[in-house]
């Protein structure tokens, strides 16, 4: 039996676990901005590419004689996934191709390139069975260092810049109009997908990693509401689900990435029925009224700065007691 | 380039083009400091093609858009600017609140302090009557109210320069006295507005000036009362004459 000190002192253990944390925080960072963008399946999309990345670089290890053969696989599937990402961009940019076929192009020729070049390396598709479905066994220390530095890289784009990415996710246009960076934001929010796919890859699998992006997010939409919060939900979901998938698989011999995110469907469900059950997050809070009683203060009034804060004082007032509740 | 007098948007002979098919066909238009000007013509006359080349969300193909003397396409000329778009978002997938939405428009403006940031947008919230749904997705708010967290959103950011492209639709009529009445106060206070309309309704006695394209062109470009009508009497549903060949009609006669 493993004791939770063999938890803390094994790296075997230790190496995966931390880098599940950083998964669960990373992930749906980047799931808020595409599931915002409705881009839910471009994780999918590039952790095809990445098993493309994956064998090029077990190709090139084989070239020049690299001890562990797949030395490279990891650093490969970071540039193929990072290509990959630009491409889609520029599909969309210039809007030849719409982006569902453009995504399922990408599906297919990451996939294929995976296969046709692994038996170029001299492997075979069985060696790339650990990096489409996650293994425990093959982290090192070398993946814990290239996941931490991704993450930090992830996280500081994702959170620093969360309101601008969140503005150019929300409205392309407006945000257009307003000056901001459009085609930089979503450059860099691709790029962000590619890094948490390679840095999820090792762990989860290429199949299964953009479940982590998307699955969390769905997960906290059904408990709260707002932009922001939902954000915040879905990182403590996808951590949760990440560590206790990870130490379930250390007790049971189950592929970690499955029990991750079928932990992760699990929590959406329990939020799809508690809120069947209970009703919209916050909805009893909110003061809410249909267009046929809309509240005295809504209606035009006197709009000196003054006067209209003694209105919104009003307003704060009467919103409590404000009924009935009828869904806009 | 940007001092005072200096015209707020100069367009000079635009010709923009949509999925390769020429929509603005050459447009003239000067907008000057503290004007209050609308924006007319029938559904496909290029009003809002006009409005997103001159806010540089489309760009030209010949020509050329200025923004307080600098280049559309600079996005320097931008921190100035409130546009409220003529489609109500839906906000992408995740339902972002009222709060959350208006905040988007702080950035990118001249006047954005972080430590100002939610005083500012409940602020903008007031003004539009909204400030008790601010905690509210916008995803769960009728087109009306959408619309007003729209405005909402220009209005935070302080704009010398407001476009508005329908910012009646949908919203009831008091809401429209109300609105009315916020953009009389700013054109009162300078700020310069371009929108576009259907009626000239609760901004009649505002309007400076009226634009009026017709197919691609501008067809009149002056006073409010002598712009090409449509006669109300007139049915041209009767003669199964789509609406902007009407307007064509009357200008010929004009």
């Amino acid at each position: 039996m493993i004791s939770a000190f063999d938890l803390l002192t094994s790296d075997v253990i230790r190496y995966p676990l931390i880098i599940a944390v950083l998964i669960g925080l990373t992930a749906p960072v980047v799931g808020t901005f595409l599931v915002q963008k409705r881009l839910s399946l471009l994780g999918d999309g590039l952790g095809h590419v990445a098993l493309t990345g994956v064998a090029a670089g077990w190709l090139v290890g084989a070239w020049i004689s690299v001890s562990p053969h797949d030395l490279l696989a990891i650093p490969g599937a970071l540039i193929a996934s990072v290509l990959g990402a630009l491409a889609i961009e520029y599909v969309r940019e210039i809007g030849h191709t719409s982006r569902d076929v453009a995504l399922a192009i990408l599906f297919y020729g990451g996939i294929a390139g995976g296969v046709v070049i692994i038996q170029l390396a001299g492997g075979t598709s069985q060696n790339l069975m650990g990096y489409l479905f996650g293994s425990l066994s093959t982290v090192t220390a070398t993946d814990l260092t290239i996941a931490l530095v991704l993450a930090v890289v992830v996280l500081a784009v994702g959170l620093g810049l969360s309101g601008l990415l969140a503005a150019v996710t929300t409205d392309e246009e407006f945000a257009r109009a307003s000056g901001l960076p459009v085609r930089l934001v979503n450059v860099l929010i691709a790029v962000m997908a590619a890094l948490t796919v390679t840095l999820s890859m090792r762990i989860v699998g290429a199949l299964m990693v953009s479940a982590l992006m998307i699955v969390p997010v769905a997960a906290a939409q059904t408990m709260v509401v707002g932009f922001g919060r939902t954000m915040r939900t879905a990182m403590a979901i996808a951590v949760l689900a990440a560590l206790g998938g990870l130490l379930i698989t250390v007790y049971v011999d189950l592929p970690p990435g499955g029990v991750i995110v079928l932990l992760s469907i699990g929590v959406y469900a329990l939020g799809l029925i508690s809120r069947a059950v209970l009703g919209s997050p916050r909805r009893r809070e909110r003061p809410a009224s249909g267009h046929s009683g809309e509240p005295a203060a809504e209606q035009p009034g006197p709009s000196t700065p003054g006067q209209r804060e003694t209105q919104a004082a009003q307003r704060g007032v009467s919103s409590t007691a404000r009924t009935p509740h009828h869904p806009a | 380039m940007t001092g005072a007098g200096a015209p707020v948007v100069e367009v000079a002979q635009a010709r923009v083009s949509l999925g390769g098919t020429e929509v603005l066909h050459g447009i003239d238009l000067r907008i000057d400091p503290g004007e209050m000007v609308a924006l007319l013509g029938a559904n496909g006359s290029g009003k809002s093609t006009l409005l997103r080349t001159i806010v540089g969300v489309f760009p030209l193909d010949s020509g050329h858009a200025r923004l307080f003397g600098s280049p559309v396409a600079r996005s320097r000329s931008h921190d100035r600017l409130g546009y409220v778009p003529q489609d109500a978002t839906d906000g992408g997938s995740i339902p972002a609140t009222a709060r959350e939405t208006v905040a988007t428009g702080l950035l990118g403006a001249r006047t954005w302090r972080p430590r100002l940031r939610d005083p500012r947008v409940m602020r903008a919230l007031e003004s539009v009557g909204m400030a008790a749904l601010a905690d509210r997705p916008i995803t769960r708010m009728s087109g009306g109210r959408r619309r007003r967290v729209m405005i909402a959103r220009a209005l935070v950011r302080e704009p010398r320069f407001l476009v508005l492209d329908e910012p009646f639709s949908g919203v009831d009529l008091p809401t429209q006295e109300m609105i009315a009445r916020l953009f009389r106060e700013l054109s009162t206070q300078g700020t310069t507005i371009l929108v576009v309309l259907h009626e000239i309704g609760p901004l009649s006695e505002d309007i400076d000036r009226a634009v009026v394209l017709d197919h691609g062109e501008v067809v009149h470009d002056g006073a409010v009362e002598d712009r090409p009508l449509l006669d109300p009497g007139h049915d041209h549903t009767h003669h199964a004459t789509p609406i902007d060949e009407c307007l064509g009609q009357e200008l010929d006669h004009a």
